[in-house]
């Protein structure tokens, strides 16, 4: 029977992009899917005939520029487009515009508030000093504080000294932010509640934490950390839907030789002497590898996918216990012309955008009290997006659909399970509430897919539907990601690995979980490292 | 002496002239971004460089060159006068056709580069960036039965390029577009009236899907909205210089003043190119009869020239302005400088193009770069790469039919 180097649990972004570097390095590996598709989360799905889905994550700046450039994506078909014009609206109606110009911008928000219009620049400089700081460890494998490997040492001594390069002062502000809330943490730059309220919606999106939770600034920077071609915190679309990254990715994988099987949804990882030798698919297969990576979550790797007795003891638990709570929703909707909304100048570098409502900060913290008692918001903040208006290969020429990520939404309700009707009165305050925003909208609706967490659980896999492969909570970040002494990527068992999100640096389309895991695999298996270092050291 | 509310009006002479297509395209232009070329006001941007950028390689954009020259050469002898003036061979240029050249002194060095229109038997249409009337009545002498004509002010022309271009040009109503052909051009009628004739050519300085529209002014205007109201659902918007500087660049296509200087401007000795410099050796046709610089050219050609321009993918993100080349990391020995520079947001690359010494060109490339973080000076060497094709050159810009979106 063929012996695999190495077998890949998972088609999403970080599992194909694990195999374009393994296999870049001479490795004979295989990618194992479950679904017909590849893409996991990362995936582009015509459900309604003419358009286009990215079904799961539906905006592109966390994709690392490094792995893009090395393995030459945009020749695998990828393009990404930054889109422009963000409104988001309160309560009353009033909306509160983002442009990409800086001076136009800057005299929207003078409209608001001088003070803030003001305050916004001192906001972005420190934000971007704490963006800095994370970006320089994306692409690098998190030391083990507790290890006297001269690799771990010397990296560790690599970190202080970037922490020391902020000075003292920045040093306290910075342990700060990473436990403070997203709401205490804007008071210190905003008074008027829409621009607090619109510069807080990254802090909670796709965690279950409110505004006021300790954690969600950290939260908050994890979304204005990416970039597009050196704009630190814009966001883009992949032409295409966000397949076309993966698709980019899967085209590098083959490139170098990899194969990819769908259908085949592994059932277990084998485990023989303490060591990882192949797979169980669910129709029976046993395949085997030298190497077994999984690109699953920590907690459906270790409770779902493996045999307790194979586990060291205490792995189980932890990851029984690993923080992955599902905390949004996802209405994707086809339309048969570009909605109109309310307060708007009718100009198009605002109102074919990303539109957010957000309603204040108290609107939002009310969404998550439904939440944590087991309801879906009733006045839920929702992010949309029309990627048909920037992109003109996702809808048919006129018509167009709109993302709406939704929140919060919980993964279980505390009046029982979820049913088709509860699921269909989940869609239905979803758009209710943009029907407030856009008088005659719902008409325009050709098709609706609603996906709370029990619809992206079961197809793509992501447990509870968290879109983080795990919370990203100081207690689950860095080294202490997916748990405390396991976060080199290495796992409990010889020969087995993790590449997804629950890895460092944690969820978004970045394909540095799955870069930092090829690189620790040929270390291990003395191979030359194909993995990039990132160009971000430029800055 | 007049009050100063008079002032605007005692200097409206010496203004900027405006485009055909002003009264629409300057609504666009929110910031007054507004630069120069051949005396007329042209944007440099409209709203955001990046925006109109991605509006061509996703979507389509129109570029306005109106301020592009363009004279009609027509009469018995203008294909014998084209011929000894430009080096590329246009004798074999059928009615229909376009064809990129360029033309050079009698030393070889070049004057400019353009685009050749065959109208019909003995007629053509030259365009070039910068004015070359008086150059090309010199050429006329001698020659009996050839006639120039300056159309710059009398042609309304805009580019319109990127993938969809093709699409709303159908929506518009121009029946069988999809089946004009790289570097050929057709008429057709614009909102169905036969008398408001559109040519169009499937041209353009973009390396993408695109066209080249040309209609007489007098229904520019028209031209704009019946394009406009058709792109709607396309994203349709200009673009400006600063985002053409990047197109071409991914394209591979060259400007003057980057990477040549034009030679009849040229002060110094042989600061000026030759095509061969410009790795346009391609463009000239020694087998034709005589032509302007063909003796020095043919001299060139045997020793090979003293400069190559080359493409170069830069390592790390930092650009080149400016940059002199090396031939190591030490910086030991200077063999060129980087002639212009992107971060290419299509292929996530740090691309240039630059003149190396020809003779280095097997060695290794460093570039010394110079830029700054928050104001203070950084340098970087870093290694540039070779690259023989265009950065950008995706497989619709030559289909024939167009791809589909």
């Amino acid at each position: 029977m063929k012996k695999y180097d190495a077998i890949i649990i998972g088609a999403g972004h970080n599992g194909l992009t694990n195999g374009a570097y393994l296999a870049k390095a001479g490795l004979n590996v295989l990618v194992v899917e479950k679904n017909a598709y590849i893409g996991g989360a990362a995936v582009s799905r015509e459900i309604q005939k003419g358009w286009t889905y990215s079904s799961c994550s539906y905006m592109s700046s966390m994709l690392r520029q490094t792995i893009h450039r090395d393995l030459n994506l945009t020749k695998h078909g990828l393009v990404l487009v930054p889109f422009h014009g963000l409104v988001n609206y309160g309560n009353n109606g009033e909306a509160l515009l983002d442009y990409s110009n800086e001076g136009v911008a800057y005299n929207h928000l003078r409209k608001h508030s001088p003070h803030d219009a003001d305050s916004m620049f001192r906001f972005q400089a420190d934000l971007t000093r704490y963006a800095q700081l994370i970006r320089k460890t994306l692409m690098r494998t998190p030391p083990d504080p507790t290890s006297f490997k001269p690799r771990d040492i010397k990296e560790l001594l690599w970190m202080a000294k970037q922490f020391w390069s902020l000075g003292e002062k920045e040093l306290y502000e910075y342990m700060r932010f990473f436990t403070t809330s997203a709401e205490e943490f804007l008071d210190d730059y905003f008074e008027n509640d829409l621009i607090k309220a619109t510069m807080a919606t990254p802090g909670i999106i796709g965690t279950a934490l409110g505004v006021y939770s300790p954690g969600s600034a950290y939260i908050l920077l994890h979304h204005v950390m990416g970039d597009m071609d050196g704009n630190v915190g814009a966001w883009g679309l992949a032409r295409g839907g966000m397949g076309a990254i993966s698709n980019a990715i899967a085209g590098a994988f083959k490139e170098h030789g990899g194969e990819i099987r769908t259908n085949a949804g592994v059932d277990k990882i084998l485990v023989e002497n303490g060591k990882a030798v192949g797979v169980v698919l669910e129709n029976g297969d046993e395949l085997y590898a030298n190497v077994v990576v999984s690109n699953l979550d920590a907690k459906r790797t270790f409770t779902k996918c493996m045999d307790k007795k194979d586990l060291p003891p205490g792995i189980y638990e932890k990851a029984k216990n690993f923080k992955i709570r599902g905390s949004s929703g996802k209405v994707n909707i086809a339309l048969s012309g570009l909605p109109k909304f309310i307060n708007l100048p009718d100009n198009r570098f605002v109102n074919r955008g990303s539109q957010s409502f957000v309603g204040s900060i108290d609107t939002m913290e009310r969404a998550y009290d439904c939440w944590k008692h087991g309801r879906f918001s009733d006045d839920p903040f929702i992010e949309t997006v029309i990627p048909s208006a920037w992109d003109p290969t996702v809808a048919p020429p006129g018509k167009h659909w709109m993302s709406c990520f939704v929140q919060y939404c919980p993964p279980v309700l505390s009046d029982g399970g979820w049913t088709p009707e509860k699921r269909d009165a989940f869609g239905k305050t979803v758009i209710d509430k943009i029907e407030r925003y856009s008088p005659g909208f719902k008409d325009l609706i050709v098709h609706m897919e609603i996906r709370t967490p029990v619809e992206i659980e079961n197809e793509v896999g992501l447990t509870e539907g968290n879109i983080f492969q795990g919370e990203l909570t100081i207690d689950q970040l860095f080294f202490n990601r997916p748990f405390p002494g396991y976060a080199q990527y290495r796992m409990p068992i010889k020969n087995m690995y993790m590449c997804g999100a629950s890895t460092h640096p944690g969820g978004g389309v970045s394909a540095a979980c799955g870069a930092n895991a090829a690189r620790e695999i040929l270390i291990d298996l003395k191979k030359p490292n194909t993995v990039p270092e990132d160009s971000v050291y430029d800055e | 002496m007049k009050s100063n509310s008079d002032m605007t009006e005692a200097y409206i002479d010496e203004q900027l002239k405006v485009t055909h297509f002003h009264p629409r395209s300057s609504k666009f232009n929110v910031r007054d971004a507004w630069g120069l070329w051949n005396g007329f006001k042209f944007a440099d941007y409209y709203y955001d460089v990046d925006f109109e950028y991605f509006c061509v390689r996703n979507s389509c954009g129109t570029y306005d060159i109106c301020p592009m020259q363009k004279y009609y050469i027509t009469g018995a002898d203008a294909e014998a006068m084209l011929n000894r003036m430009v080096t590329r061979d246009i004798s074999k240029l059928k009615i229909g056709r376009v064809t990129y050249l360029c033309w050079c002194t009698d030393d070889g060095r070049m004057i400019d580069d353009g685009t050749v229109f065959k109208l019909g038997p003995d007629s053509y249409m030259l365009t070039s960036g910068s004015p070359c009337i008086a150059w090309f009545k010199k050429g006329a002498f001698g020659f009996a039965d050839v006639k120039i004509t300056d159309m710059s002010d009398k042609i309304a022309a805009l580019a319109f390029q990127g993938p969809t271009t093709c699409e709303v040009l159908k929506k518009m109503g121009l029946d069988g577009i999809e089946t004009l052909n790289p570097f050929n051009f057709r008429h057709f009628s614009l909102n169905g009236d036969s008398d408001k004739k559109l040519m169009v050519s499937r041209t353009g300085f973009t390396g993408d899907l695109g066209y080249e529209l040309w209609i007489a002014p007098e229904f520019a205007l028209e031209l704009w909205d019946a394009l406009y109201q058709a792109g709607e659902d396309y994203l349709i918007h200009p673009y400006g210089e600063f985002a053409t500087g990047m197109l071409r660049l991914e394209a591979g296509f060259i400007l003057p003043g980057l990477e040549f200087n034009e030679a009849l401007k040229t002060v110094r000795f042989q600061h000026d190119q030759t095509p061969f410099e410009l790795n346009l050796g391609w463009l000239v046709d020694f087998k034709k009869p005589h032509f302007n610089g063909r003796t020095a050219l043919l001299k060139e050609k045997e020793h090979g020239p003293e400069f190559t321009l080359v493409k170069l993918d830069i390592e790390g993100n930092k650009c080149a302005e400016e940059s002199y080349l090396y031939n190591n990391k030490k910086l030991d020995k200077h063999i060129g400088y980087i002639t212009s520079t992107i971060w290419s947001p299509v292929v996530k690359a740090n691309i240039a193009l630059a003149m190396v010494q020809t003779k280095y060109l097997k060695g290794d490339i460093w570039a010394e770069i110079y830029y700054t973080k928050e104001m203070r000076p950084h340098l970087k060497v870093a290694k540039c790469t070779l690259r023989d094709k265009p950065f950008w050159a995706p497989a619709r810009t030559r289909a024939k039919p167009p791809l589909p979106i």
